[in-house]
């Protein structure tokens, strides 16, 4: 057998900088957790993770309007793909911020010091003081946002799947490094793990097949092929089957949402406003690209199956969360409900329907990291205070903080004037007009299931006597603070002047392949 | 076809004989540790089972071999096809091995090539 000539594919190294930028930081940030003394180690991380982050989004800036197919096709830098790579350094700087803060009021941070150390004891202040801080979390989160970059962006099945692992891999580790109820929190990891290794494993097998039906593992090759209509369907669609169960995983969707409200509630709450942000925001990216590209001439075959999950979602995540006494838990299942409105504007098939979810995605992105952020800040002596009948009467004693709870409550139910309104009136319209109306009506009258859990809690803090052992609500930091404000900020102005960024998505699809 | 005929018959023949050439020159003398597991003098226990524990040590050192492994099992057909390849190839395989090398020199400064 003759080998074949090589030739060396042509990489267009501007257009990948909103992903190159963050793995440079993230090689960097191991490098710093090397070499650099334990007393400057912490802060240099958060320079070096936050610098990586603002320079992936003044890429994206930068890069916006063009579009690059490169690497032999197999990544494919666009409009969505740069909205949605821009949307994950926001989320990822909230993110990061989160995880930064370690003023004596968050008691130390979120983290393991040293895995064999009782939180507040002796021993650990000691194992502290002697140097043997962990500082991975910030090289990890930053290896998880490169896999997230390039996530939406991967033009190629193959490629997918790599940054599939990419964004997993860290993830799966920084979901057991929380420092109080650590058992909990492993078990999270483990759980998330495991699964997570079978949603790969039903990717591959999809991959696999779809290969086998197309001969190519490039997206636009696979469209043409399901086009010309010449080949063996049955591969095709078992192949679509088993592709969108690993991607369906990835984003919380039911049937495939049970990790979720156990991950959520074991992970430290920095990591799961990350994983519920960003990791959402990179999963639909996906997932839009491979239903909108490769199987958008397929829209009669797929769709009534997409109908079903989307309903299941939004209806499991509406009515789980009412029984919830959990906080986070309860938001758990909320992203649940909001991944099943978002599968609406993939179901729509058109142009608003993307755009739509692309700016859903965004403003529920950052509204849940706030929401989260608020919840790293009410917490009784031995953490986070995250069940809900501990919230009784809240608003009484720290009005602004349970205000800034409510306002994103309020966002997260889709009230009007804040972002949630706007997201979902988006994506509802996107919906209607790819005859999808009513899907629309399901996700009506879920949202309105779903304000009652909100709106309970609202009433909760404000309306409750408030506990005689009440949590304590704790000043944050300057980088919780930030974080907060940042999302608030957002919330508001995209509930009150949308049309910008609507703009920005509108002008940013289709995607290029 | 006939170079690896006779590379197969040279190595083939060279396993016989040193396992022949062993077993006939060498010395017997048995003891307990020869009947163990591995022959190397360390005892395979404590075991997992009956209640006791693993030395974690052992699972930092087998997933770094994994890394090195890995690292080789890419450069062996990059160094075979590095003709073909030129340029690009050396240059992303620089930035393989550099990526690499960062990660060894975490390991090397957070004590994880330390056994004790």
């Amino acid at each position: 057998m003759a080998a074949a000539d090589f030739t060396a594919p042509s990489i267009a190294y501007g257009a990948l900088m909103p992903v190159l930028i963050p793995a440079g930081a993230a090689i960097v940030g191991v490098l710093v957790d090397a070499f650099a003394p334990s007393t400057i180690r912490w802060r240099a991380q958060v320079v070096v993770a936050l610098a990586g982050l603002a320079g992936a989004l003044v890429a994206c800036g930068i890069l916006a309007g063009e579009h690059h197919v490169t690497a032999d096709t197999a990544i494919s830098v666009d409009g969505p793909a740069l909205f949605l790579q821009g949307t994950i350094a926001v989320l990822g700087i909230a993110s990061v911020l989160l995880v930064a803060d370690r003023s004596p009021g968050m008691d130390g941070g979120a983290f393991v010091a040293s895995a064999a150390t009782t939180p507040g004891s002796a021993d650990e202040r000691a194992s502290i003081r002697s140097g043997r801080i962990q500082t991975e979390v910030f090289p990890l989160m930053m290896f998880a946002v490169t896999g997230m970059m390039l996530f939406p962006a991967s033009n190629d099945l193959l490629l997918l799947f790599v940054a599939l692992e990419v964004l997993s891999l860290p993830l799966y580790l920084l979901c057991g490094l929380a420092r109080r109820r650590r058992l909990l929190s492993q078990e999270a990891a483990v759980k998330y793990f495991l699964l997570g290794a079978f949603a790969s494993a039903f990717f591959l097998y999809g991959l696999a097949l779809l290969y086998g039906y197309a001969g190519t593992v490039s997206l636009g090759g696979i469209h043409d092929a399901a086009v010309s209509g010449q080949h063996n369907d049955t591969l095709l669609f078992l192949g679509l089957a088993l592709l969108a169960v690993g991607l369906l995983f990835k984003v919380g969707a039911a049937p495939f949402h049970s990790w979720i409200p156990d991950v959520y509630q074991g992970a430290p709450t920095p990591i799961t406003a990350f994983m519920a942000s960003a990791t959402k925001v990179a999963g639909f990216g996906a997932l839009l690209r491979v239903f909108y590209v490769s199987f958008g001439g397929l829209g009669w075959e797929w769709r009534p199956v997409a109908w079903g999950i989307a309903i299941m979602t939004m209806i499991v995540g509406s009515i789980f969360a009412i029984t919830q006494t959990d906080v986070k838990r309860m938001l758990a299942y909320s992203s649940i409900a909001h991944a099943g409105f978002i599968l609406i504007g993939i179901i729509a098939l058109n142009k608003s329907g993307l755009s739509g979810s692309m700016f859903y995605l965004l403003t529920y992105g950052i509204t849940t990291v706030g929401a989260f952020g608020v919840l790293t800040l009410v917490r009784d002596p031995d953490g986070e205070a995250t069940h809900l009948s501990r919230w009784a009467g809240l608003g009484r004693r720290s009005p602004l903080v349970a205000g800034v709870f409510a306002l994103f409550l309020l966002a997260l139910a889709g009230i009007p004037l804040t972002s949630g309104f706007t997201g979902k009136f988006a994506v509802f319209s996107a919906g209607v007009s790819g005859g999808a109306t009513p899907l629309v009506i399901v996700g009506v009258i879920t949202s309105a299931m779903a304000a009652f859990f909100y709106v309970r809690v609202i009433v909760l803090m404000f309306f409750a006597d408030p506990l005689e052992d009440g949590p304590v609500v704790v000043i944050p930091g300057g980088a919780t603070s930030s974080a907060i404000a940042i999302s608030v900020a957002v919330t508001v102005v995209l509930g009150v002047f949308p049309q910008p960024l609507l703009n920005l998505a509108n002008h940013a699809v289709p995607f290029y392949h | 076809m006939i170079p690896i005929l006779i590379l197969s018959i040279f190595s083939g023949g060279f396993a016989i004989f040193s396992i022949v050439a062993g077993s006939l020159s060498g010395p017997k003398r048995f003891n307990r540790a020869k009947l163990e597991s591995y022959e190397c003098g360390i005892e395979p226990a404590p075991q997992a089972f009956r209640g006791h524990r693993l030395p974690v040590k052992y699972y930092l050192t087998a997933m770094l071999f994994i890394v090195f492994d890995i690292e080789i099992v890419f450069l062996y057909p990059w160094a075979v096809a590095f003709n073909k390849l030129g340029m690009f190839g050396l240059v992303e395989m620089i930035l393989f091995i550099a990526t690499v090398f960062v990660v060894y020199a975490y390991v090397w400064r957070r004590g994880g090539l330390e056994w004790d």
